[in-house]
């Protein structure tokens, strides 16, 4: 079997293959194996192939957009869709609706990035070290987060942002500082059955110290049931972002956020619903997309199902 | 001169009211190179006896020795290059998100081995593994085989003395004379002391020369292994587990 150059036929069998011959090898075979059960799921693959398209739509909004999403008519305000010039539509301030909804996806990727990247680890930091310490740093790590969890997670988000000052920055650091409890529960939990194992008795025995424990042996299992969650936790952050921006805590007009644009598409809620309506359907198919992928994802990384 | 003496030990779990005394008053004493059951029903304490030795129950007192040296309440790092222990469980011991090569790379650099490549292929050929078996995870491998990665990282730091815990419990009868051979192979090969747990007494009669009997923690008797073949016994309980495996032997 060669390592340096297999055709597209020998690709697939070495990527199978049951006696992997390097380091590399092992890793690519078995992403590939959860590759492949992952294609399995055709839910899943939607979820996926939505997002591809939000990511791909984002990066190409200034190709994409028909008009500029910030320039004012008033002379055209309001036009339903269909409108010529105007597909979905325009707002209130004669904006294009479909350019504001291609930019905003811009918007709606970086915070769910941002806090997709803040929150779990901050949250898994926090589990595994009390976790695995146990005694004083648990009940002290814990408690705090039992007071995070105390709070509804938007009244603790407009708290913040009210504290903070409006603004997406703001808005995704207060979305976080409410996202991380849950995760750090998790992470505990899986570090309190985890860490009494014999293989983590094993490196143990073999010398090893905690930080070196936690951060090879443990974080590695915490991880796939984390990027569980935060997937199927996406939906309620884009929500919640929305949601912030909806009040005005969030984006500031004139930005093309989708929660900024049903705020202000709710003063013509009745004559003009597209207004709402348009932002809302992305707001809707991205968190849909998002819960599909979380729903695969779990079938495939949870170690606890399957193959151990 | 013995290699692992232990005096008057006491394990136990929990405090006050909760308190559960899993080892009282123990002593045993095993000599350098020699083999060593302990033999007793599942809960008599045999494996907190290695545990305490390896540093994993914290709550004891009594005295520990092995090559000599008291044990304290850490364990170095020297400590563990000359003991080692491998597990009951293949199934639940080796990580399962970690491939061999990972298992034992991280093994060896943890002891500080600079040539790690080639002592992973003498290891596992050591264990009877090929050098195929080496960039698998556990899921691709069978029990036996797992069992013989288990030892082969107890291998690893080269140890002296090596802890058993039931290592062939969890495996099919016709692995488990494998993984006997196998461990008497590496004994003479390495000159290893063992102290071995078992509740299986024809596992220990293939192994050992020595046998200490425990009863609800506590070592009821110590035999040789030619007095236990002859039921030369002086307790009660020695004799009921003795006829006990002989009548399963012959149901068997």
């Amino acid at each position: 079997m060669s390592v340096t150059k297999p055709s597209s036929q020998g690709l697939r069998a070495w990527l199978l293959a049951d006696t992997p011959t390097s380091r590399r090898h092992a890793k690519l075979s078995v992403v590939y194996q959860s590759w492949l059960s992952f294609k399995g799921n055709h839910m899943a693959m939607f979820g996926l192939g939505i997002l591809l398209f939000l990511v791909v739509i984002a990066a190409a909004a200034p190709l994409l957009a028909p008009q500029d999403p910030f320039i004012q008519d008033l002379s055209e305000r309001l036009l339903p869709p269909g409108s010529e010039g105007y597909i979905l539509g325009s707002d209130s301030l004669g904006r294009d609706i479909l350019s504001r909804l291609l930019y905003g996806s811009r918007i709606t990727l970086y915070i769910v990035t941002l806090v997709a990247i803040i929150a779990p680890i901050a949250g898994l930091f926090v589990g595994t070290v009390a976790g695995y310490a146990g005694g004083w740093a648990d009940v002290i790590l814990m408690r705090i987060t039992d007071i995070f969890l105390a709070f509804p997670r938007l009244v603790l988000a407009l708290a913040f942002v009210a504290a903070l000052g409006a603004g997406i920055e703001n808005a995704v650091l207060a979305i976080s500082l409410t996202a991380w409890p849950p995760y750090a529960r998790i992470a505990r939990a899986e570090t309190l059955t985890i860490r009494g194992s014999d293989y983590i008795n094993a490196v143990r025995l073999q010398g090893a110290g905690p930080l070196r424990i936690i951060t090879k042996h443990i974080w590695p299992l915490c991880i796939s049931s984390l990027v569980v969650r935060v997937t199927l936790d996406m939906a309620g952050i884009i929500l919640a972002a929305a949601g912030l921006g909806f009040l005005g805590l969030g984006a500031q007009p004139p930005s093309p956020e989708w929660g900024a644009m049903i705020s202000e598409g709710r003063k013509f809620i009745l004559d003009h619903w597209w207004v709402a309506t348009m932002p809302g359907l992305a707001i809707f198919t991205v968190s849909l997309a998002f819960n599909l992928l979380g729903d695969g994802l779990r079938d495939v990384l949870d170690p606890k199902e399957g193959k151990s | 001169m013995s290699e692992i003496l232990i005096e008057d030990l006491n394990v136990w779990f929990g405090e006050y009211e909760e308190r559960v005394d899993a080892v009282k008053g123990a002593s045993l004493s095993v000599s350098k190179g020699g083999s060593f059951g302990l033999v007793g029903e599942s809960g008599s304490g045999k494996s907190t006896i290695l545990r305490a030795i390896m540093g994993l129950a914290p709550t004891w007192d009594g005295r520990m020795e092995v090559g000599g040296e008291p044990l304290g309440p850490k364990r170095s790092r020297t400590f563990y290059r000359k003991v080692q222990m491998v597990f009951q469980d293949p199934y639940a011991s080796l990580h399962p998100r970690h491939s061999v090569d990972q298992v034992l790379s991280e093994t060896l650099s943890l002891h500080g081995f600079k040539d790690i490549d080639t002592r992973i292929t003498k290891l596992l050929d050591d264990v009877g593994l090929g050098p195929s078996f080496r960039f698998r995870y556990p899921h691709q491998l069978s029990g036996g085989q797992r069992q013989r990665v288990a030892i082969a990282r107890a291998l690893a730091p080269e140890p002296e003395v090596l802890l058993l815990d039931e290592p062939t419990s969890a495996l099919d009868v016709s692995v488990q004379a494998e993984i006997l051979n196998l461990l008497t192979d590496l004994r003479d090969e390495h000159s290893l002391t063992y102290l071995m747990v078992s509740h299986d007494l024809a596992v220990v009669g293939h192994i050992c020369s020595d046998i200490a009997v425990m009863q609800l923690g506590e070592i009821v008797e110590t035999l040789t292994i030619d007095d236990m073949r002859a039921m030369r016994t002086q307790h009660s309980y020695t004799k009921h587990l003795l006829e006990s495996s002989l009548l399963g032997a012959k149901l068997a």
